[in-house]
């Protein structure tokens, strides 16, 4: 999941009677399936859970460029040199429909750039593992796209109209991403024995943090209730992460490839696979700014802020001038 | 860098291939029209989407308040008599 640990401003979900009855009357909007948009009345709750989320998956859209970018210049072919760039493009528009969307709760694109680089907003903490070989690529496409999919496609049922929006524009595309990145699988596991061996090697080192997009388990998931009751987030996490590891290990399977797991299993009973935990505590540990990558992430994104002041400021100057200039005229 | 600084908001139109009017198809940060309309290039054409884009600055846009819901279109909803199946013609008339 691209928002993991989301935290919530309230204090549980409180029960229909004791909801003030602007709150009841919200509540009955959002279970009667309607869209919420944002001139409309809504909990102070709400609009701040949503900011955090969506703001969130925003700054995953964009730090989510680091890892990828990291291999453009040494793609082994220009085909796939086009195919990566044209995805790492699309990570940019996602994020920017998403700034949009958080824009409309009355948070400004600036003021999210800053909490982000201030550590106050986070994103996902798939993006602090570094990429270090070409199939690399491959795993981040088939598993981090892939789970993010999983996620993103319930929540273009979502009760905020512009984040359903956002939504549905970047699945559409998005299908596009997991796909490139099996076909790199695909290539890397019919090449050499030492091209197989590094896309087993990228699926060993990208497993468990894919298992730990979705978040901690449901039992330890304590901002889910409230966000669940007013559908900012449709499936739970532990839901989320077994359909996306019974959809993987037959995909695994294809390429011939071992999923880093000797205790799973398929069972009969349930129709679904039994499968190890990720390790929490390493979840926990980069979340908190200590995975390979979080220094290395966050300092690229705060130079790219500050080496692009110049031009921000260039293109109000030169806009004002041309106005200006136009009105002189008339 | 100070928030006055930021460049305006602008709300995205497109017209797709197929002759329909212009759709509302998101919004983007420019300095100006013409850095909007290379903007909106960029982030909601990537696939062929469209033949052209309006871009108007969002703070221009007037809109009607949610909270006028009620006397804006209730008046409506109970003239049925606005469309055709109101209007009983027998089956003798024909296709009409």
């Amino acid at each position: 999941m691209y928002a993991q640990m989301v935290k919530s401003t309230g204090k549980g979900v409180l029960a229909r009677e004791d909801m003030s009855p602007e709150d009841r009357a919200f509540q009955d909007r959002i279970d009667a399936g309607e869209k919420i948009e944002p001139k409309d009345q809504m909990p102070e709750g709400y609009r701040k859970n949503l900011i955090r989320q969506i703001g969130q998956h925003a700054h995953s859209e964009i730090v989510g460029q680091l890892p990828e970018g990291n291999w453009i210049t040494r793609a082994p072919t220009l085909e796939r040199k086009a195919n990566l760039l044209a995805k790492v493009q699309d990570e940019a528009g996602h994020g920017l429909y998403l700034y949009c969307a958080a824009e409309t709760l009355g948070v400004s694109r600036d003021e999210l750039f800053e909490m982000l680089h201030a550590g106050t907003m986070k994103y996902s903490s798939i993006f602090n593992y570094p990429t270090l070989t070409w199939a690399d690529m491959g795993a981040v496409g088939w598993l981090v796209d892939g789970a993010a999919i999983m996620n993103q496609v319930p929540l273009q049922r979502t009760s905020y109209g512009p984040y359903a929006r956002a939504m549905v524009r970047i699945c559409k595309e998005e299908s596009f991403h997991q796909r490139q990145g099996f076909h790199i699988m695909m290539a890397m596991v019919n090449g050499t024995p030492d091209q197989k061996r590094m896309a087993q090697d990228a699926l060993n080192r990208f497993w468990y943090p894919s298992l730990m997009m979705f978040g901690p388990s449901d039992k330890d998931s304590v901002h889910s209730a409230q966000s669940m009751a007013w559908k900012i987030k449709i499936n739970t996490n532990d839901e989320l992460r077994q359909k996306f590891v019974d959809e993987t290990v037959p995909q695994a399977e294809y390429l011939g490839l071992t999923i880093p797991d000797d205790d799973l299993r398929w069972n009969e009973n349930t129709g679904h696979y039994e499968f190890t935990e990720p390790d929490w505590s390493e979840f926990h540990d980069v979340l908190a700014g200590n995975g390979p990558c979080n220094v290395d992430r966050l300092n690229a994104r705060k130079k790219a802020w500050a080496d692009g002041a110049w031009v921000r400021e260039a293109m109000v100057a030169h806009a004002e001038k041309k106005a200006a200039r136009k009105l002189a005229a008339e | 860098m100070s928030t006055s600084k930021e460049w305006p908001l602008w709300e995205v139109f497109i017209r797709g291939q197929h002759g329909m009017s212009h759709r509302h198809v998101g919004s983007l940060h420019a300095a100006d029209a013409d850095h909007a309309i290379k903007n909106a290039r960029d982030v909601y054409t990537r696939r062929n989407e469209g033949v052209s884009i309006w871009v108007v600055e969002a703070a221009r846009i007037t809109a009607s308040s949610p909270s006028d819901k009620g006397p804006m279109y209730d008046p409506a909803r109970d003239k049925v008599y606005r469309h055709p199946t109101f209007y009983d013609i027998p089956d003798d008339v024909g296709k009409m």
